[in-house]
């Protein structure tokens, strides 16, 4: 089951700071979500949330005695857009703090950072990057989906390292956690890759249109102004 | 597939993982787990404030069957994620179609 950081691993002051940084940015994705939710979007945000929660639960083996889970970022902000998913990864984080002990309660702005923030930042950044160079294909987006989960992973270790330099509790060398960090969560980012691309492809085979972030992919191109010779 | 369908489907496969499949969940200690141990992150960590909430880690209290308990406690999380998730969303929702939808 999901385990994030717990109390204890990064100090008052940086838990603090991130707790600040984490209201802020989710003040900032309500406004922006407002855009990407209408009547047809907002119950498959909710939906996707819970999806987000339940493949969490799904930890799998990804080296000896280790295991990843779904961090879910990419998958929410292709599918609801960047701004809804960042409040989805949230609230499955928030949920999770207060109601199954997951997640310290004072690290739920460092979660909320490396899980929500960063995913979506890089994964559906790359995602979107990449749409813009494939062809407008099904399979080049599950493509895409796939690149920006796979890179995701590690980008939210990376940041984590980061934040354990600021304020970890314990004196562990930087390079050792971002070493075993980044190395460990390469292996994760393959899982989250693979969920990712299978949900994406779902989805846009049965319902393209619900697709946020691939939205005009079925569509011929973009109707411009043209002289009227028909 | 109609919009209602979709939207069943996705939530049964959501209650799906979570309340059955999750019993197949690796139980190994997941990335961040692992390091924190093997470096020594983890020293100084504090156990949960709720650790003693009726949900705590992913389990129902008071249910012995580790299946039943695993995955009742994940139906509920499915359920009250939907219901916080959705509810935020519905309210911030525009309420005229999506430009380009």
């Amino acid at each position: 089951m999901g385990v994030h950081v717990p109390d204890g691993f990064i100090d008052a002051p940086v838990s603090a700071g991130a707790g600040v940084v984490a209201v802020a940015g989710v003040a900032l994705a309500l406004r922006g979500a407002r855009r990407e939710l209408d009547d047809r979007t907002a119950p498959l945000a909710g939906l996707t949330a819970a999806f987000v929660f339940a493949a969490q639960m799904l930890n799998f083996p990804v080296a000896a005695g280790t295991s990843g889970h779904l961090l879910g970022g990419t998958l929410a902000a292709i599918l609801v857009g960047p701004w809804t998913g960042v409040l989805c990864v949230s609230v499955v984080l928030l949920v999770q703090g207060l109601l199954f002990a997951d997640g310290g309660l004072t690290a739920l702005g460092v979660n909320i950072i490396n899980m929500a923030f960063v995913t979506v930042l890089v994964g559906y950044g790359l995602f979107r990057l990449l749409l813009r160079v494939l062809p407008r294909t099904r399979a080049a987006a599950a493509g895409a989906a796939f690149a920006g989960a796979v890179v995701s992973v590690p980008a939210a270790a990376v940041v984590f390292t980061g934040i354990y330099a600021l304020g970890g509790t314990t004196d562990v060398s930087i390079g050792k956690v971002a070493a075993a960090m980044i190395g460990v969560h390469v292996l994760i980012g393959i899982g989250e890759a693979l969920i990712t691309a299978l949900t994406v492809s779902s989805v846009l085979a049965v319902r393209p249109d619900l697709v946020y972030g691939a939205r005009g992919l079925a569509k011929p191109l973009e109707l411009r102004p043209e002289p009227a010779t028909v | 597939m109609k919009n209602k369908r979709f939207l069943v489907v996705f939530l049964l496969v959501s209650l799906a993982l979570a309340g059955v499949v999750s019993y197949y969940a690796s139980s190994s200690p997941d990335g961040l787990e692992k390091v924190a141990a093997d470096k020594g992150i983890s020293a100084k960590e504090k156990d949960h404030s709720l650790k003693d909430s009726p949900f705590a880690d992913y389990g129902v209290k008071g249910v012995g069957n580790g299946r039943l308990s695993g995955g009742l406690a994940g139906i509920a999380g499915v359920g009250v994620v939907l219901l916080v998730g959705g509810g935020a969303f519905w309210l911030l929702r525009r309420r005229a179609p999506a430009r380009d939808a």
